[in-house]
């Protein structure tokens, strides 16, 4: 046992670091809440140079070829610059949905156009149930002349408006799990893609599908058997996230800390009263929490685990945690922390994006009493 | 980074395990044994000497000294499969009195005391907290005066469990009184069995006893003084760094959340299984990733010992949620038994045979002991953070 880095995974931490410093810096992060894409090209393609979008893709694709743990020491990073645009969508729900499920053509065809920074996927999963489970997908895909034909709303797609291609998850049958996923192109005739206005201005959709053709050829995996897959990456993309948000709440425990140090009231910092250094104490101990159960999370999963419990556990418990160092964070700052100008604000807004991501605590916490065996 | 203990570590554990399944002498799941208590203290002893006798209690100690040089993850495996069934098997002689004369006590105190606490020969009480310090340790006024060969000891110390028929105490007693507080202080070990050593039983809430020892005029050797004189605070603090991890806590909250999960599994109440209500099991689970996420943090505790990093704040937020998770698990337990949770454990009646009553009433000491959840965020803020003293 051991839960510290390797040396390779703390260099990909401090390169990314440096990098996101330079590259995505809290100006940037609020100029694209208030761009109408949310991300540049240009910085896209700087996340290509660096080998990011295809960390974890196989060499033989394009791609580096590392692991999924690797990946979250990266989003780590990402979270904790809150690197805006498609990059968590394109890499954990996109490129990692179509390694796990994809066929050898699909493959070569997708995934170096993905590595190299050409192709942005993410996938439609939630419809207007809102639900993580196979019963909530209620978009049907009827198959037609050899392929298939899409109608329902998806809803919560997240950067649907840049993507290339769009995953879909649509109903093949009655039973709850008959769920097929389906690479439709987001240009497809019949697919009207509308923004949604949310509190982490983190450009979600609304996908209404009238009548859209997919060819057989673009079936993601076995007819029927989609829900697998995406029990899969609901896992990924809870431990991922969990990885965001730990880098996420690092950062804003760091910020806090330095507030208190500096701020003065009665004379003296206001870290200085126990009231206050309670408050970072309780920070401190979340954050350390958070940091040991998102990465065995990710580490099972990366050791090719189901680790259905063990994700379902970060995802609960971090989800809530983050929100707490957020709400204590506001509290040390006081009224400046609410101010636009502060970014306090800017996570505590993605803090809330992120527990709902993928299951709050409440969704997670009925798989761990199954778990404890109740 | 690995999750898994190595093969050899894991052997370890299954052989410990075993062991105790078959040697305990007493039936853990349903019976908690009390050390501080002479009754209790006497069966602890039997079984530790069988663990002794294994090598296990100081398995992580040089061989010179009666360990097994094995890892730290070891050691931290076998008080974890202790904690979990509820075997106080330290008494703070191998978690701190031991660490302590090897870091800093002469090769003539190794040579006495370290086998002595391998082979579990003696048995120890703490003389840290006294009347009027208890947060503010480095407060501490029981005095030692040197006489010849001996200390004079006079004041008082409390909370111990001296009244066990512990043989011995450690404690921090004040050599320089003009000193700065933290500067006067000196670490000494000493036998209780002397005259001027009186101890007077503090009856606490939960039907156990605590002590109040006194000393006057109590003369014991110098040779029991470890470390420098009055470089005591030194000598015992930095101590609880590198030995602690605090996966106590969670395996003893592991153990006490799937008895209530059994208890749920089994108990209809309003005409259902309680297992069957949406809010016990939320809150069992809720319960559940608690203590994982406290017992990870005491797992990376033990791993940045093992590579022989020192933890710093680390050790003390893991103190903080393992107690406070404790804590929590027991008041979860004492509102799923509801009326029934109430009852003494000798009430026909009592489910788990009451464990849960006593320990909703002992559990508070965990947050109070070995440094108060306020202390301890004290020191996550000012050592951990940085944060300015107040």
């Amino acid at each position: 046992m051991d839960l510290g880095l390797n040396e390779a995974q703390q260099m990909l931490k401090t390169s990314a670091r440096d990098f996101l410093e330079a590259e995505c810096p809290d100006t940037f992060v609020r100029e694209m809440e208030e761009d109408e894409r949310g991300f540049t090209p240009e910085l896209w393609q700087k996340i290509a140079d660096q080998g990011w979008l295809g960390l974890v893709i196989p060499e033989q694709y394009g791609g580096v070829g590392l692991s999924f743990f690797d990946l979250t020491v990266l989003l780590e990073e990402t979270g904790a610059a809150m690197l805006p645009g498609p990059f968590f969508p394109t890499v954990v729900l996109g490129s990692m949905s179509i390694m796990e499920a994809g066929s050898e053509e699909q493959k070569r065809a997708l995934l170096p156009g993905i590595a190299d920074g050409h192709s942005i996927v993410t996938m439609a999963l939630l419809e207007p149930t809102a639900s993580w489970r196979p019963e909530g997908v209620e978009a049907t895909a009827v198959p037609e002349d050899g392929g298939y034909i899409l109608n329902g709303t998806k809803l919560f797609v997240p950067c649907a408006h840049v993507s290339d291609r769009i995953i879909v998850a649509a109903r093949t049958g009655d039973a709850p799990r008959d769920v097929t996923l389906f690479l439709a192109p987001r240009n497809a005739d019949g697919m009207t893609q509308t923004l949604l206005k949310t509190i982490a201005s983190d450009r979600q959709s609304e996908l209404v599908l009238t009548d859209v053709r997919v060819p057989a050829s673009d079936v993601l995996g076995e007819v029927g058997r989609g829900w697998e897959t995406v029990e899969k990456v609901i896992a990924w993309g809870a431990a991922a996230k969990c990885a965001e948000m730990v880098g996420g709440a690092q950062r804003v425990l760091d910020m806090t800390v330095e507030y208190a140090k500096q701020r003065v009231q009665f004379g003296r910092p206001i870290g200085a009263f126990q009231a206050v250094q309670h408050h970072c104490a309780n920070m401190a101990s979340d954050v350390e929490s958070c940091r040991y159960i998102a990465a065995q999370a990710a580490w099972k999963l990366s050791e090719g685990e189901a680790a259905r419990q063990e994700a379902a556990m970060a995802k609960a418990w971090v989800s809530d945690a983050y929100r707490r160092v957020c709400a204590t964070g506001h509290q040390v700052h006081g009224a400046i922390g609410f101010t636009k100008e502060h970014n306090m604000q800017l996570y505590s807004r993605r803090a809330k994006e992120a527990e709902l991501a993928f299951g709050d605590a409440d969704f997670h916490l009925e798989t761990v009493s199954q778990g404890i065996e109740l | 980074m690995d999750f898994r203990f190595s093969e050899e570590d894991e052997a370890f554990r299954r052989e410990v395990v075993d062991f105790v399944e078959a040697e305990l002498p007493w039936d853990w799941r349903n019976h908690e044994v009390d050390s501080e208590e002479p009754d209790g203290l006497k069966l602890v002893r039997a079984f530790k000497k069988k663990l002794a006798d294994k090598g296990w209690l100081t398995r992580a100690w040089p061989r010179e000294y009666g360990g097994q040089e094995a890892s730290h993850m070891q050691q931290l495996i076998f008080g974890v499969e202790m904690s979990y069934r509820g075997i106080p098997v330290d008494d703070g002689g191998v978690s701190m009195v031991g660490p302590t004369i090897m870091m800093s006590g002469t090769e003539a105190q190794k040579r006495f005391f370290l086998p002595k606490i391998s082979r579990a020969e003696i048995d120890w009480c703490q003389g840290y907290s006294e009347p009027d310090a208890g947060s503010d340790l480095a407060s501490v006024q029981t005095r030692a005066v040197e006489d010849g060969d001996d200390f004079v000891l006079n004041g008082s110390k409390i909370w111990n469990g001296a009244h066990s028929g512990a043989g011995w105490m450690f404690m921090l007693v004040r050599t320089d009184p003009d000193a700065p507080k933290h500067r006067g202080i000196s670490f000494l070990v000493a036998e209780m069995n002397v005259p001027g050593v009186k101890i007077e039983r503090i009856p606490c809430m939960w039907g156990a006893d605590r002590s109040l020892v006194t000393f006057e005029g109590a003369r014991v050797p110098k040779s029991g003084l470890i470390g420098e004189k009055n470089m005591g605070w030194y000598v015992g603090a930095t101590l609880l760094d590198l030995e602690r991890s605090g996966a106590n806590y969670s395996a003893r909250a592991l153990r006490l959340l799937e008895d209530l999960v059994d208890f749920c599994k089994e108990n209809v109440r309003d005409g259902r299984l309680l297992s069957d209500n949406p809010l016990v099991r939320s809150r069992l689970a809720r319960a559940a990733v608690d203590i994982e996420a406290a017992r990870l943090v005491a797992y990376n505790v033990a791993s940045m010992q093992s590579k022989g990093q020192i933890p710093n704040k680390e050790a003390s937020i893991s103190k903080l949620v393992g107690s406070e998770t404790l804590l929590t698990v027991y008041g979860l337990g004492m509102q799923i038994l509801g009326m029934y949770g109430q009852l003494d454990p000798e009430s026909k009646w009592a489910p788990l045979r009451g464990r849960f009553e006593k320990g909703y009433m002992m559990v508070g000491a965990n947050t109070v002991a070995a440094g108060t959840s306020e202390i301890q965020r004290n020191i996550i803020a000012t050592r951990g953070l940085g944060l300015p003293r107040g």
